[in-house]
C-alpha cells in the first residue's frame, strides 16, 4: 500500500542540520498495524506526518498504491489527506466552538456534503462511538476519553484507509486510554491500515509490527507472528 | 464547500467571542450610521433649499441696478448708475421669447384699517406677478393690467395680512391707508407658507407706480423675466444685455437667473453632502482597521485549528475563504446595524425637531454598505492570506 523509499528530512537549527528522518525506507501493507517508537527526537512524528503528506520529504520517493505523492502540489496534498488519511492527536483537537456532531461534521464541510447527508453520517458515527446522546455538547463539556473518540469518529468519518495516531493515549488516564485502544483495534481489524507513534512500551507491544527509531533511522523492524 | 458552511463556520466563531465581535462589529456600525445620518441631513438641506427657491418660479432671470464690479472711483462721488425704471421694464417686455415682465420695489410701511395697524413689507409690482412668480390669487382679482402712471389704488393682500386686518368681514372692496394712501382691497392671496424663513402670506402687493412714489425713489429694485420655456438662456439673456446696454449707455445693471442660482445652489449642496459622506467614510475605515486587528488575532489563537483544518483535507483557499468570509459577516453584521441605527436616529430627530429636513440618501446609504463589506474583507485578506500559507506540521505543533 505505502512505499517509502530512501525519505530524508533535515531541518536547520541555526548553523546546524537536524536530519529528523536519515534515508529512511519502509513497506506498509493494507491493514498493518503498526507502532512507532523512540526516543523524543528520533524522528517517529516526523516520520508518520511524512506519512500523513502534512510534511514533505528533502529527497526519496513516496508511493501510495502505487502513486508517487512527492510531486503532488499543496492543494492535491490537501484532496489526498481527506480522502485517505485519517489524522488522530494527542491533545484531540476538536475546534472549541463547534459541538461533537459540529466537529464531525467538518470533514463533511470541506468536501461540500449537502447538510442532510451530513446530519445521517455524523448521527450515525455519534452512535457508534456511544456519544448519541452527547451531540450537542462542546468539546469542554466532554471527558478526555469522549474527545478522543470524537476525534476518532471525525478522523474515520469518510473511512480512509489509513489512520495515523501520534501518541493517542497521552493525555488520557489508563480507562479512558484503553477504551480508545480498543476503538483503534477495532477499526484495523475491519481492515483499516493503522500506525501509532507512541511513548508507551504497553501499547507500541500491542501492535502487529513494530519499528522503532533513533536518529531518524529505523533500527529495528519486528513483526510478530501472531496477532494479540 | 458550500457559502452557507463558510457563513456558518464564520457565524459559530463570531458569536464563541461576543464582546469581541460586538465591539469589533460597532466600529463599522458608528460609521455606517455616519454616512446614513450624515448624508441624510445634507441631502435633506438639499432637498429644502431646491424647494424653497423654485417657488419663486422657473425660468426667470432678473435684472438689478448696479454692477457687481470693483471700480476704481468710488461711486458715491462720480455714480454712473442710471435708475432701472417702469420704461427699462416695458421694453424688455418687448424682446422675443419674454412672457412677462415685473417691474419690483419693496419696502416695510404701515397698514392701517380702522383702528389696527400693521407694518408690512410692500411690494410694487405689476399685474404679471401671478404669471412669473408661482403666486395664485385666492379670492377676489389681482392688480389690472392698467398703463403704469394711471394706475389705481388697488391693494392685493397676503393671507397673514386678511387674518390680522380682517379677523371677521370679508376683505374685497374693503378700503387700507397705506402710508397714508388709501387703497382699496381687490384680492387675497392664496396661503403660500414661508420661504427661507419668511411669510410670503405677510406681502401686500401695489401697483409699482405708486410704490416707487410711496417711497419718494426713481429707480426699482429689480425687473423680473420670465421666457418661454425651452429657449436658449444665454440667448435670452444677451438680448436683455444688449437692450439695456443701448437704453443706458453702459452696463450698469446685474442679470442673475433663477436657473444658474438653483444649479449653482444645487451643486453647492451636492458637494456638502458627498464631503460629509467622505467625513463618515473615514470612520468607516477605522472600522477596518479594527477588524484588521481583531482578524489577526484570531489568526494567531487559531493557528492549531488551521493545522487540524489543513489535516482534514482543507485547501488553502478553504482556508482563505474561512477568515474571509468572517471577516465579511463581521463587517456586514456592524453595517446593517449601522443601517438600522442610522434610521432609526434620523427618524427620532425627525420626531424631535420636526422642522429639520432630513432626506435618506439610498445611493450613499447602499455605497455605504458595500464600502463596508469590501473594507472588511479587504482587511481580512492579510490575516486570511497568512492563515493559509501556514505550514500543516508547523500549525499543528505550536502552543
Amino acid at each position: 500500500m505505502i512505499k517509502l523509499q530512501d525519505i530524508c528530512r533535515f531541518f536547520k537549527v541555526g548553523d546546524e542540520t537536524v536530519h529528523a528522518l536519515d534515508k529512511v525506507t519502509l513497506d506498509i501493507s493494507r491493514g498493518d498495524y503498526i507502532s512507532i517508537m523512540g526516543a523524543s527526537g528520533s524522528g517517529k512524528s516526523t516520520l508518520l506526518n511524512m506519512l500523513g503528506l502534512l510534511d514533505m520529504p528533502n529527497s526519496g520517493s513516496y508511493q501510495f498504491e502505487g502513486k508517487e505523492l512527492t510531486t503532488l502540489s499543496e492543494e492535491k496534498r490537501a484532496t489526498f489527506r481527506r480522502e485517505n488519511v485519517g489524522f488522530i492527536f494527542q491533545s484531540f483537537h476538536l475546534i472549541p466552538r463547534l459541538t461533537a456532531a459540529g466537529n464531525l461534521e467538518l470533514p463533511l464541510m470541506l468536501m461540500g456534503m449537502a447538510p442532510k447527508e451530513r446530519h445521517t453520517k455524523v448521527k450515525d458515527a455519534l452512535a457508534n462511538i456511544g456519544l448519541a446522546d452527547r451531540a450537542n455538547h462542546l468539546p469542554k463539556q466532554l471527558s478526555g476519553g469522549q474527545q478522543q473518540r470524537v476525534a476518532i469518529a471525525r478522523a474515520m468519518i469518510l473511512k480512509p484507509p489509513l489512520l495515523l495516531a501520534d501518541e493517542p493515549t497521552g493525555n488520557l488516564d489508563t480507562h479512558s486510554g484503553n477504551d480508545v485502544i480498543k476503538i483503534l483495534e477495532e477499526l484495523n481489524a475491519s481492515g483499516i491500515t493503522l500506525i501509532v507513534v507512541t511513548h508507551d512500551l504497553e501499547l507500541g507491544e500491542r501492535a502487529t509490527r513494530k519499528i522503532k527509531m533513533l536518529d531518524g533511522k529505523i533500527i529495528e523492524d519486528v513483526t510478530s507472528e501472531k496477532p494479540i | 464547500m458550500r457559502i452557507t458552511d463558510y457563513s456558518l463556520l464564520a457565524l459559530s466563531s463570531l458569536k464563541y467571542s461576543r464582546l469581541r465581535t460586538y465591539l469589533t462589529a460597532l466600529g463599522i456600525a458608528v460609521g455606517i450610521a455616519a454616512v446614513v445620518l450624515l448624508t441624510a441631513l445634507g441631502g435633506g438641506a438639499q432637498h429644502y433649499m431646491m424647494g424653497q427657491f423654485s417657488q419663486f418660479g422657473a425660468n426667470i432671470i432678473s435684472v438689478a441696478p448696479g454692477k457687481t464690479t470693483t471700480a476704481g472711483i468710488s461711486g458715491a462721488i462720480l455714480s454712473n448708475v442710471r435708475p432701472l425704471t417702469i420704461e427699462d421694464a416695458e421694453s424688455l417686455h418687448r424682446l422675443p421669447n419674454i412672457i412677462t415682465s415685473v417691474p419690483a420695489i419693496q419696502g416695510n410701511l404701515p397698514i392701517e384699517r380702522g383702528n389696527r395697524t400693521r407694518w408690512t413689507s410692500v411690494l410694487g409690482i405689476n399685474h404679471e406677478v401671478p404669471d412669473t412668480w408661482a403666486m395664485e390669487v385666492g379670492q377676489g382679482r389681482f392688480l389690472p393690467n392698467e398703463p403704469a402712471e394711471q394706475a389705481r389704488n388697488f391693494v392685493v393682500i397676503g393671507d397673514t395680512i386678511r387674518r390680522e386686518l380682517f379677523p371677521y368681514t370679508k376683505p374685497l372692496g374693503e378700503f387700507l391707508r397705506i402710508g397714508g394712501e388709501r387703497y382699496r382691497v381687490i384680492g387675497v392671496m392664496k396661503k403660500k407658507g414661508q420661504v427661507l424663513g419668511l411669510d410670503m402670506d405677510d406681502i401686500v402687493y401695489i401697483p409699482v407706480y405708486r410704490a416707487l412714489s410711496l417711497y419718494n425713489r426713481d429707480s426699482l429694485m429689480e425687473i423680473d423675466l420670465r421666457y418661454t420655456e425651452g429657449y436658449d438662456e444665454a440667448q435670452i439673456i444677451n438680448n436683455i444685455k444688449q437692450r439695456l446696454i443701448e437704453r443706458h449707455g453702459s452696463e450698469d445693471f446685474t442679470i442673475t437667473s433663477q436657473d444658474d442660482i438653483i444649479g449653482t445652489l444645487g451643486s453647492i449642496l451636492g458637494i456638502l453632502t458627498a464631503v460629509v459622506a467622505g467625513l463618515g467614510s473615514i470612520s468607516l475605515l477605522v472600522g477596518g482597521v479594527g477588524i484588521f486587528t481583531i482578524m489577526s488575532i484570531a489568526v494567531n489563537e487559531r493557528i492549531k485549528e488551521i493545522g487540524l483544518l489543513r489535516a482534514l483535507g482543507a485547501s488553502r483557499r478553504q482556508v482563505t475563504l474561512l477568515f474571509l468570509f468572517e471577516a465579511a459577516v463581521l463587517s456586514g453584521l456592524g453595517g446593517i446595524f449601522g443601517m438600522l441605527s442610522g434610521f432609526g436616529i434620523a427618524w427620532l430627530l425627525h420626531y424631535v425637531i420636526p422642522a429639520l429636513p432630513i432626506n435618506i440618501q439610498w445611493d450613499y446609504v447602499i455605497m455605504a454598505e458595500i464600502i463596508a463589506i469590501v473594507t472588511g474583507m479587504i482587511a481580512g485578506l492579510v490575516p486570511a492570506r497568512r492563515a493559509a500559507v501556514m505550514e500543516p506540521v508547523d500549525a499543528l505543533r505550536s502552543e
